[in-house]
């Protein structure tokens, strides 16, 4: 199945509550798959057509207000739109999964598989200091399972999850094993899960809840993000995960993620059959970053090179974890283009003037 | 005091407000249109099974005096979380509480979709024709002429629109079942606009799609008056446009 039509099915799996998205090329998949399955008679789950993505992410906030298990889908002009609702979410520290199935930028772009939406999705993008947990899948097996692993996340930390795909990997058809069903939970389990913080009703045993971003006291909104920054910095211990591969001999690092890894892993065939020790370090979450891992190669390897469907932006990220212990360098396609692996292998030797 | 015995009482506020000081100026409509609001969900026995959304405006702290589960959207989005949350507890009474700014300007776009869908919920929307909370600027509903800090000769209705009657439009789309259009500055104004709540409240919750209640109010701050003054420059120029009354009943509209 497509990849677009394996994080639908796998929405349904997890037991989602609710979908609410509008459409955009190249995820309407995504929605189109959900409305042919009828999860509301599979599993209960609901199933919306919002009239825009700022009305999307902001059900996605009434929902996940409530602990249920909500999620939404868009690409990057979408996502764009719904910034500020995921500031609140943010804020607000609601569960939920936003999936951007990535095209080409700046403006209207195009329908192209891209990645030039990395600054957006690790640095913020929307207002104020905070992080989403961002993870990014390379095959449409991953897109199915890190749907499931995404919610986990952002129940146990109460954070926004972003899955960024992009139109390569939404739109390529590959075999998928879907996790078995897991079973909804009921609005009982739901009051007994998130009744401490989530607003569904106000019963006589307990203080009304609130969901708010909003703290008019300088100090406590400082508190509060304190205590927002306290939950990243355990999520950067505990929730980095990236795939090493062929780098334990590797004298040069390719770092990459989503589709422009699945090229690298080819770079690294070809480099190795001409005798070049080349090896490809695969983010998988992107965030957290995997700074600790970048910084202690960087004291082994002779050279990292970012490959990246986009001018040069997790690179940044790789420079700033390298510290200047080895030269970083960067190849990209941008426009919604691929990069064959032959041509990063040429810039590669190039860079590195092998 | 001998006198304060259970048999006496006449009068109690409700236990659905809490005992918070207002944060709305002296003179307000607003502490009125929430206490009714929170009276008929107490008298229904619904706290319970409500979960309410606060606006961005001067309601924007809403949260704090009613006493119920409550959500705070951000400026304009109420309608789209009240359709969420309605959607996945179809078991709960879900309202919002925007004011004009909020629902009729960076908000219509949810504000209509919501009532086209027929989502059954209760929109309160308090129209008092200015941006109160962020110093009286024009609004979408600011009168011909009348001055705000955004339109200090008055706005000129070629230059920056005409003051929209969203009520009226969305009275015309077939998801709404309920429309009504009430005022809260004179006793028999406040029954009025409690009994058009509790319908509102009872249909939507039936399942008979969404019910709307505008409740046009003063903002003596906003219009540079006394809360007095305010009222009847209310009532001699407010209404005149924003005439009092049914709008739409049981999905039919008064002719």
């Amino acid at each position: 199945m497509k990849g677009n039509e394996a994080m639908a099915e796998a929405a349904i799996r997890c037991g989602a509550d609710g979908y609410f998205g509008y459409p955009i090329t190249p995820q309407s998949e995504v929605l189109e798959y959900l409305m042919v399955e009828k999860p509301w008679e599979r599993t209960g789950m609901v199933v919306l057509q919002a009239e825009s993505e700022v009305a999307s992410i902001n059900m996605i906030y009434g929902g996940a207000s409530t602990g249920k298990k909500v999620l939404t889908s868009s690409s990057s002009p979408g996502i764009s739109l719904m910034q500020e609702g995921i500031s609140y979410l943010a804020g607000a520290e609601l569960p939920c999964l936003i999936i951007n199935v990535v095209r080409g930028g700046p403006g209207l772009g195009d329908i192209q598989p891209s990645q030039s939406d990395y600054f957006q999705s690790v640095k913020g993008g929307g207002h104020g200091d905070y992080h989403m947990y961002v993870i990014a899948p390379s095959s449409v097996q991953e897109s199915s399972d890190f749907v499931k692993k995404a919610f986990e996340v952002a129940f146990k930390y109460r954070i926004p999850a972003m899955i960024q795909s992009d139109g390569a990997i939404g739109q390529m058809m590959e075999k998928v094993e879907l996790f078995p069903q897991i079973t909804r939970r009921t609005d009982t389990e739901v009051i007994a899960e998130c009744g401490s913080w989530a607003t569904t009703g106000k019963p006589t045993t307990r203080e009304r809840n609130i969901i708010t971003s909003l703290d008019l006291i300088p100090e406590k909104l400082e508190n509060h993000n304190h205590k927002l920054q306290a939950k990243y910095k355990e999520m950067e211990a505990n929730e980095v995960i990236f795939e090493e591969i062929q780098c334990d001999d590797a004298e040069y690092l390719l770092v990459a993620y989503g589709t422009s890894a699945r090229v690298c892993q080819k770079t690294v065939q070809l480099a190795r059959e001409k005798g070049i020790k080349l090896g490809l370090f695969r983010l998988i979450t992107l965030w957290p970053f995997p700074k600790k891992r970048i910084e202690e190669l960087a004291l082994t390897k002779k050279g990292f090179m970012a490959v990246e469907m986009s001018e040069g932006q997790m690179v940044e990220d790789v420079m700033l974890n390298v510290k200047g212990k080895a030269p970083v360098e960067f190849f990209g396609r941008s426009g919604g283009i691929i990069p064959n692996p032959t041509e990063v292998l040429n810039a590669f030797e190039q860079k590195f003037r092998r | 005091m001998d006198i304060i015995k259970t048999e006496n009482l006449v009068y109690k506020k409700t236990d659905a407000m809490t005992d918070k000081a207002l944060s709305y100026c002296p003179g307000c409509g607003h502490g009125t249109a929430h206490r009714i609001a929170m009276e008929v969900l107490e008298e229904m026995g619904v706290i319970q099974d409500t979960i309410g959304v606060a606006p961005v405006g001067c309601s924007v702290l809403a949260y704090e005096f009613m006493n119920i589960d409550m959500q705070q959207a951000a400026h304009g989005r109420a309608p789209a979380l009240a359709t969420a949350i309605k959607r996945l507890w179809p078991s709960k009474y879900v309202f919002t509480y925007q004011g004009d700014g909020d629902l009729a300007a960076i908000g219509t776009a949810e504000t209509i979709h919501a009532c086209n869908r027929g989502e059954n919920i209760v929109i309160i929307f308090i129209n008092n024709g200015i941006y109160g909370m962020t110093g009286g600027q024009m609004a979408p509903t600011t009168l011909p002429n009348m001055k705000s800090s955004t339109s200090p000769y008055g706005r000129d209705e070629a230059m920056m629109g005409h003051p929209l009657k969203i009520t009226e439009l969305i009275a015309h789309l077939p998801g709404v079942h309920y429309v009504t259009r009430q005022a809260v500055h004179k006793p028999t104004e406040v029954r009025r606009a409690k009994k058009a709540l509790r319908k509102a409240f009872e249909q939507s919750y039936a399942k008979k799609g969404l019910c709307f209640v505008e409740i046009v109010s003063n903002c003596n701050s906003g219009w540079k008056m006394t809360p007095n003054q305010s009222n009847i420059w209310m009532e001699e120029n407010m209404f005149p446009y924003y005439p009092l009354g049914d709008i739409k009943v049981d999905g039919q509209l008064v002719k």
